[in-house]
């Protein structure tokens, strides 16, 4: 997200013709500089008022897990802004009893981090291999790849259960890695052969002839110029994984579903679990915004780049 | 254009290295075995998760719900022919129509008036936040926002509160008379006391259906209707209901109190000729009235229920309420892809429209839009996939009671495959949203094969 801020003077609103800064201004000039700023403020209003059709609900729903349910029950969010002390943090201190949400918090975890590792190493090696080596079928195995970035994962979902069922994993939590990982790899293989292939090759040249191995090659060479494309890779798969619901619905059975699924199965009786509903999704949203505002410009990069996946 | 990574340090310009003449497998290059290397676990991956599942899909779709018997297209034909998967269908057309144009236009919209502010990072950091979380968070967050109670719910409460503004809420919405026969409706709505009074003479006009805590706080013991000067109509409206028992129906007692502030009008020949409000203890008085006969009336005002919010989740407006919060998902996406072409855009060629005479709104219809037609077009053609497939959003918001009018078709593909164990019909499902994002696919690889020319 880059700052424009460096061109935001107005341009003229009416006719705009060349001033000649002449003594006495026209009072044409007077009078669109006027519609200019006026124009301005409606602009800044509306941009304020925007920002809080963003903000406000995130807000309700930090609030309402701040409050008790029968608080929740009786009276909207907002009216805590007022009465601050009907908030507490007792959701959060039932919640962290709940060995149910404990344990999805912790299966999150571990179906996260060894889908992004698996995805980002597995397609830096085929990426690599695109970009830079030479083998038949090559250009057409890749127009395949950018084929499967659309291809919903729903077309998986009863041939990867059947598949499953038979091999006895079914449920468990290297089924919904290995599904994520699957899923991930054409998005993923895309973004870094793109970057991998901008790399100038005079480089790989210099160290192919000074003798390296293709492998250190690409340990000593790609890996660290491709950086901040694996840097936006890892980011945004981390967060699509974290963030997965229906993969975790199909293959995760209760003992190792994540915090999405546990999440949703509450919301069955809505105004009734709202104390673990509200705080659970809040502190489910703590990661990704915390991994968003620290790295959102890889973030917003990775996301850009998978337009049209 | 949406390839907005940074070069890598010292990236030369314009040396892509598919697709040229050069031998590369020459006396320095790596044997050819070795791309097989580096290529066969994402070969593995791919053809294990996505090829197998396409053709196992297609096949499978042509088999009966358990896979014993081969029924050719019947799952097909059964997709548009019952109802459930019908509505589906049907709403996912309303997303694809609807959605993709919303969330592009906005994204436009913001990325323009962004491009004049100071804060122009904030403001693109908080509509793009959602865009970080879970759908299943966001759909909670709008479950809390469309509640349907305005005491509770964001939506409502907004509503409700402009809405009372312009026609507010009657004090005594319950209110009624006792029996049916007592006060009949009047004709413009409200209550009328059914024999016609004229100067001198009073009325007692007695209600029911008031809880105690609900009367006003400056409820005083109801006055006993005196009759006024030769010229007035007085008369008492009072909460006919002795607490604990007791009393005389009809009549004012001891323990009974006024209605204040309820709306008592004169009303001779359809005209509303005087308006009076009851004080504390449920008296009026109409001075200075004619010879009459008038007919005494409680107006409608008093008994308007209050505004009960919009019914979000109900059955006819949940589609478009899922929408509104998948707007406020994807905003961010589509407004900082736009806003990147927007800065991509040469100065020259607007300060030249500018310069020609061209007004601000010419500038942006002919000069800016043209110039970002193709990320539009990206933008429009990434959520239309994304639109295709959407399926935690509709599941998270749409309450269970309403789960089948707000359905989709990757839901309903979920709910038949995982739900009701119907694989045929389920494959089917799946295979059709294939077919679906092939256009898209096609758009694909054709914009990367221009790209890479």
């Amino acid at each position: 997200m880059s700052d424009d801020a460096a061109t935001t003077e107005a341009p003229p609103a009416a006719g705009g013709g060349p001033e000649t800064g002449s003594d006495g201004a026209p009072r044409r000039t007077v009078a669109s500089r006027l519609v200019g700023a006026l124009g301005s403020g409606l602009v800044q209003l509306l941009l304020v008022l925007i920002a809080l059709f963003w903000l406000v609900p995130t807000l309700g729903l930090f609030v309402s897990s701040l409050r008790s349910p029968a608080d929740n029950a009786s009276s909207g969010w907002w009216t805590a802004l007022l009465q601050p002390a009907q908030l507490t943090m007792d959701n959060y201190a039932k919640l962290l009893e709940n060995a149910v949400f404990t344990g999805s918090f912790l299966n999150t975890i571990l179906i996260t981090v060894p889908s992004t590792l698996l995805i980002v190493v597995i397609a830096a090696l085929a990426a690599y291999a695109f970009a830079w080596l030479e083998f038949p079928g090559r250009d057409w195995l890749f127009l395949g790849v950018v084929g499967l970035l659309v291809v919903p994962l729903q077309v998986a979902l009863v041939p990867i259960a059947q598949l499953y069922g038979g091999l006895g994993i079914y449920g468990s939590i290297a089924g919904v890695v290995l599904f994520h990982v699957g899923f991930g790899l054409p998005f993923a293989i895309f973004l870094l052969r793109n970057f991998f292939a901008a790399i100038p090759r005079d480089l790989l040249e210099a160290a192919r002839m000074d003798g390296g191995k293709e492998f250190t090659i690409f340990r000593r060479v790609i890996l660290p110029l491709g950086g901040p494309a694996i840097a936006s890779l890892t980011i945004f798969q981390f967060l699509w994984v974290w963030n997965d619901l229906l993969v975790a619905l199909v293959f995760a059975d209760a003992a190792n579903q994540p915090m999405t699924k546990a999440l949703q199965a509450e919301m069955r009786q809505f105004g009734a679990n709202i104390d673990i509903i509200s705080s659970g999704a809040f502190i489910s949203m703590l990661v990704p915004l915390v991994v968003f505002f620290a790295f959102q410009r890889y973030f917003v990069q990775g996301v850009m780049a998978g337009a049209v996946k | 254009m949406a390839d907005t990574r940074q070069p890598p340090p010292g990236a030369a310009q314009g040396a892509p290295p598919g697709g040229e003449d050069e031998d590369r497998a020459g006396a320095l290059g790596p044997p050819r075995w070795l791309s097989l290397v580096f290529l066969l676990p994402a070969l593995l991956f791919l053809g294990a998760y996505m090829v197998y599942p396409i053709l196992f899909s297609v096949y499978r779709s042509l088999w009966d719900a358990a896979g014993t018997e081969f029924v050719w297209f019947d799952n097909y034909v059964k997709m548009f022919s019952s109802p459930g998967t019908f509505i589906a269908l049907r709403n996912n057309a309303v997303w694809l129509v609807v959605a993709p144009i919303v969330v592009t236009v906005a994204g436009l919209i913001f990325a323009v008036l962004t491009e004049r502010i100071k804060w122009a990072t904030a403001f693109k950091l908080i509509v793009f936040m959602p865009m970080a979380v879970s759908f299943l968070a966001s759909g909670v967050i709008f479950r809390l926002v469309y509640e349907q109670d305005p005491e509770r719910g964001l939506a409502n409460a907004v509503i409700t509160t402009v809405q009372d503004t312009v026609s507010p809420a009657g004090a005594y919405p319950d209110a009624r008379p006792r029996e049916e026969g007592d006060l009949p409706a009047a004709p413009g709505g409200g209550y009328e006391v059914p024999e016609q009074v004229s100067a001198g003479e009073t009325v007692a006009i007695g209600l029911v259906g008031v809880a105690p805590e609900d009367l006003p706080g400056d409820a005083a013991p109801a006055a006993v209707p005196q009759p006024g000067g030769p010229d007035e109509i007085t008369g008492t409206v009072w909460l006919d209901f002795t607490p604990g028992g007791g009393g005389e129906e009809g009549a004012v007692d001891p323990e009974e109190r006024g209605l204040p502030g309820m709306e008592v009008q004169l009303v001779s020949d359809g005209q509303v000729e005087a308006t009076a409000g009851a004080e504390p203890d449920g008296s009026f008085v109409f001075e200075d009235v004619g010879s009459g006969p008038y007919t005494v009336q409680l107006s409608e005002r008093n008994f308007t229920p209050p505004y009960a919010g919009v019914s979000w989740l109900g059955p006819t407006l949940v589609t478009p309420a899922i929408i509104g919060a998948y707007l406020w998902v994807w905003a961010g996406f589509a407004m900082v892809l736009i806003a990147a072409g927007l800065a991509a855009i040469p100065r020259d060629a607007l300060e030249a429209a500018r310069v020609d005479g061209a007004t601000e709104w010419q500038v942006f219809r002919r000069v800016t839009v043209p110039l970002l037609s193709p990320v539009l077009m990206v933008v429009f053609v990434t959520l239309m996939i994304y639109v295709l497939k959407i399926f935690d959003l509709v599941f998270v918001i749409a309450p269970g009671s309403v789960q089948a009018d707000a359905n989709v078709l990757a839901l309903e593909m979920w709910r038949v495959a995982f739900g009701i164990n119907d694989q045929g019909l389920g494959s089917a499902l799946a295979v059709f949203l294939l077919l679906l994002v092939i256009p898209a696919m096609i758009f694909q690889i054709r914009r990367f094969r221009r790209e890479e020319s």
